[in-house]
């Protein structure tokens, strides 16, 4: 069967990637370049208290001892740190007020394009926002509403005026500083993200987003995301992410750290949709994230949701130490590259109380000249027994000039662990799309057809409202890379 | 890095070049001196690298062994020591003694016209040009200090040579023995070589003979031609004390079909890099491997199957029973190139922990540059089945029994990719032996019978 791939092809590589605009707000940047002043300065800046200073200088002074780890299967041109500036603050105005009401119009116009008007739709959808540009958190929607519950949704700065003691106890505890170059990077340089705190018993009533946006030229965006589900709460977390159109590459190095206490449930989802490169390969964001849940208490449970259709550069492992007795961590992921993009993206499941549950469900997809792995580390310490994990990971591959990897490992400490894993590739066969054409479908949508099908048992684990925009981004991601 | 295990194989080499050189021939002194600057540049491989994750390789070397670097010959007589013929099956039979090839008449060796089957060495002195053309040509030195290590020493070794459209009928075994009165280091070589639609099978099995520490370096390379037949069934029984590492090349023309099966009975450390390559269009490989492991013994199998071009063909599987404080390890990647379309690959390791301190660590990886192909592959670590232990046990079987049973099916599997019947029944027992510990160590075979 032959199939008709040029006019489609052509017309994928010329989708463009509608996020691309750049928005004119005025924008504090501080110099290019990394030392120790400028941590101070950026820490300064926040008017953070002495601990965070120095948690902050002993992250940078272990950075500087590092080297940029090459394990991954990436070709990643060299970066140098010393040419990005760590900090820009799009509401810092000259002169004028800075309270949140009077947020530049052009910002908001910015996240209305972007699909997320703070105010109105999402009081409709029913979720509380906060978004973050560059570098600081601009807005924050339904504090109220969750402040009444006890519900703690904020920006990581304001977390720290307000609720230091909490901060304090959890920051770095999931991810040190030294846990890996990025993580090091990020610990000295993280300007702003969310913190969420649930308290006991509380069940968050809405779901809570955060939206990225890289706005500023030669800027890297290093948030920290800290989320902390007390016994028996219960919160859905969502992510998403644009960027401009820039030739150059952009860098995000973030770290989420999600605490889950006894009988508390967090589900994560992140729509990730950095600006991936042109055809050519040209520019991109370089995404390198540490992503890491502890399920500390008894019978906790959490759920990683990710689906992953941008950034030239993908570097990214949510993972969940299980140490609880009884818990459970799921980790569902669609990774689509296309044209020149690189994901080398995956988990980490790692056993160590008695009893837990860890299932992993990965599916790469790949078209163009894009390589796309899976990396995943399951670990059963001595301790845990009846352990019990599921993973399996499939490739999809669109085209001959692809590649599709998979580099799973199992460590396995004790003898009452069952640990299956599986991974099949393949392409979309002939048959299939035979019979979708026989049906009167024509090719290109009996691919999209099939691709959502292939995916579907991620997309389900999403909220609604990001399942629809998911799926939407999967057709767009992939138009025209039949062939 | 530390240098200090490599320090003193570097000195010897310094001062013994010519004494090695002496002993051994032209061919397999060429590439030499290149290795030495390989291994001074590269050390042992540490766990560091992601190939060695699981297998400290320098501190087996720290200790001072004796290398038989002035060719000695030990006074043992293979025949009166060793009677492990497998029952019903005629063999061509051969011995190797720690790494020089033995060099007693063989009654039972009966080779076609044209084929060579003897000492490295000596085979090397006689025909140059086959060395030259094949020796080393598959094991780069630059890429891994341990291959760069045996190349350094290796002073002799197998050679095996069938000529184009030649069958062997009769399979041949060779076996290693290890026979020393102080710790000893070998460093053992095999170039097999099948030409155009050669066919021959090959049974390789590892003893050790004395209570002493041994540590046996191997390097294999095996070149198959064009719609040839090669099976090689390696089999090792040794002890608590030795250590193996072996590493495996194999390049296989179009159409040809290999069999690897490696099993491990009983060891002390083993660690086996196997690396396939498939360069010519239909050839097929099938990898297998099965370990025993009790007390503190570790096993690691690392595998790569290179598919270079189109229409290639890989099954993979490997069975651990790990008992004890065993540790296992199985890494195995299989690599489809750009353009190698219609592949068709599955791989495939499970394994067993028996207890709380028996570790398994499992790796499989793919690797696909090439969309129209079909991959697959799987990994499980876990325990016997409860569900059948119970339905045994209600049966009357006892739970130690039903234990046995189970475990012993397990591996079958692995047993069953033999295609020597004889060899297939011989190892059925040896594994049932094993399980029942029954052979606590190989005590020369005599018990066998």
């Amino acid at each position: 069967m032959q199939l008709e791939p040029n006019k489609y092809v052509k017309e994928l590589t010329q989708e463009k990637y509608k996020y691309g605009f750049t928005t004119d707000v005025h924008t504090e940047i501080i110099e290019k370049g990394l030392n120790e002043d400028v941590v101070r300065l950026i820490s300064e800046k926040k008017g953070e208290p002495e601990w965070l200073l120095d948690f902050r200088l002993k992250a940078y002074r272990y950075w500087q001892t590092l080297e940029m780890p090459t394990w991954a299967h990436l070709t990643i041109p060299e970066i140098d740190y010393q040419a990005i500036s760590y900090y820009a603050d799009p509401t810092k105005k000259k002169d004028g007020p800075k309270s949140l009401d009077e947020v530049d119009p052009e910002l908001l116009k910015t996240f209305n394009k972007l699909g997320i008007p703070l105010e109105e739709q999402l009081a409709l959808s029913g979720m509380a926002v906060d978004a973050v540009m560059d570098s600081v958190s601009v807005k924050t929607t339904f504090k109220e509403t969750l402040m009444e519950k006890g519900i703690i949704f904020c920006s990581i700065s304001e977390a720290v005026r307000e609720h230091p003691d909490l901060v304090k106890k959890y920051l770095g505890s999931v991810v040190g500083y030294r846990d890996n170059f990025f993580a090091a990077l990020n610990s000295a340089v993280f300007s702003d993200g969310s913190f969420v705190y649930i308290p006991k018993g509380v069940r968050c009533p809405m779901e809570l987003s955060t939206y990225f946006r890289i706005n500023a030229a030669n800027t890297g965006q290093f948030e920290r995301t800290l989320i902390v589900a007390d016994d028996d709460s219960y919160v859905s977390y969502l992510e998403g992410c644009t960027a401009p159109m820039r030739d150059e590459n952009q860098l995000h190095a973030a770290i989420v750290e999600i605490v889950v206490m006894d009988r508390a449930e967090v589900k994560y989802s992140t729509v990730q949709n950095w600006y991936p490169g042109d055809a050519e390969g040209k520019g991109g964001v370089y995404n390198f994230v540490t992503k890491r849940g502890n399920c500390k208490g008894r019978d906790s449970k959490l759920s990683w949701t990710q689906v992953e259709t941008g950034s030239a550069i993908t570097w990214k492992y949510p993972s969940c130490i299980l140490s609880g007795d009884n818990s459970t961590a799921e980790f569902y992921s669609v990774a689509v590259t296309n044209n020149f993009q690189q994901a080398d993206t995956g988990t980490k499941m790692i056993h160590l109380g008695k009893n837990t549950r860890s299932t992993i469900v990965s599916k790469g997809i790949s078209a163009g000249r894009s390589q796309n792995s899976y990396r995943g580390l399951v670990r059963v310490s001595e301790k845990a027994d009846n352990a019990r994990n599921y993973s399996q990971c499939d490739s999809l591959l669109l085209g001959s000039h692809c590649g599709a990897h998979t580099f799973p490992y199992m460590d396995i400490h004790n003898e009452t662990a069952v640990v299956e894993h599986e991974a099949t590739t393949s392409k979309i066969s002939e048959d299939q799309l035979f019979y979708c054409n026989q049906r009167g479908i024509p090719t290109e949508d009996a691919v999209g057809l099939i691709v959502n099908g292939y995916a579907k048992e991620v997309l389900n684990k999403l909220p609604m409202e990001f399942a629809v925009e998911a799926q939407k981004l999967l057709s767009v991601s992939l138009e025209g890379s039949v062939g | 890095m530390n240098m200090k295990a490599e320090q003193q194989y570097i000195d010897l080499f310094t001062q013994c070049e010519a004494l090695i050189c002496r002993h051994s021939a032209e061919g397999l002194n060429a590439p030499r001196a290149k290795a030495f600057a390989d291994f001074e540049r590269l050390g042992f491989p540490t766990r560091k690298q992601e190939k060695y994750k699981y297998t400290e390789i320098g501190t087996f070397f720290a200790p001072d062994f004796g290398l038989n670097l002035n060719r000695l010959e030990f006074p043992v007589n293979p025949y009166e020591v060793f009677k492990c013929d497998v029952p019903n099956m005629s063999t061509s039979l051969y011995f190797v003694i720690n790494d020089s090839f033995d060099k007693h008449d063989h009654p039972s060796a009966q080779l076609p016209e044209g084929v060579l089957f003897g000492s490295l060495r000596e085979l090397a002195m006689q025909y140059p040009d086959l060395i030259k053309k094949y020796y080393g040509k598959l094991a780069d030195t630059s890429k891994d200090g341990l291959t760069a290590f045996n190349t350094m020493f290796a002073q002799d070794g197998v050679l095996m040579y069938v000529p184009k459209n030649v069958v062997m009928e009769k399979p041949i075994q060779l076996v290693n023995i290890l026979r020393a009165d102080v710790n000893t280091l070998s460093n053992r070589r095999l170039l097999i070589i099948l030409e155009e639609g050669a066919q021959a099978k090959l049974l390789v099995c590892d003893h050790a003979m004395d209570n002493v520490n041994f540590l046996s370096t191997q390097v294999t390379e095996i070149f198959v031609g064009e719609n040839a037949y090669f099976d090689l069934y390696e089999l090792e029984e040794t002890h608590n004390s030795t250590v193996r590492f072996s590493q495996l090349f194999v390049e296989q023309q179009a159409g040809s079909n290999v069999l690897l099966n490696g099993m491990t009975l009983h060891n002390g450390t083993t660690r086996n890099t196997t690396e396939v390559q498939l360069v010519g269009r239909g050839a097929e490989i099938n990898l297998c491997g099965m370990a025993i492991a009790d007390k503190n013994e570790q096993v690691d199998n690392h595998t790569t199957i290179d598919h270079r071009v189109p229409d290639c063909t890989s099954n993979e599987l490997f069975k651990y029973v790990l008992d004890d404080q065993a540790v296992g390890a199985f890494a195995g990647k299989v690599l489809v190139r750009e353009g190698a379309q219609h592949t068709s690959s599955q791989q495939t390791n499970r394994n067993i922990c028996a207890t709380r301190e028996a570790r398994m660590y499992t790796q499989p990886q793919l690797e696909i540059y090439a969309d129209d192909v079909k991959c697959s592959h799987g990994a499980t670590v876990g325990q016997l089945d409860e569900n059948a232990l119970f339905y045994m046990q209600q049966r009357g079987i006892p739970l130690k029994e039903a234990r046995l049973l189970l475990m012993f099916a397990f591996v079958n599997e692995v047993i069953d990719y033999i295609r020597m019947d004889a060899l297939k029944d011989r190892l059925h027992r040896l594994v049932e032996k094993r399980f029942r510990g029954e052979l606590n160590k190989c005590q020369g075979c005599a018990i066998c019978k």
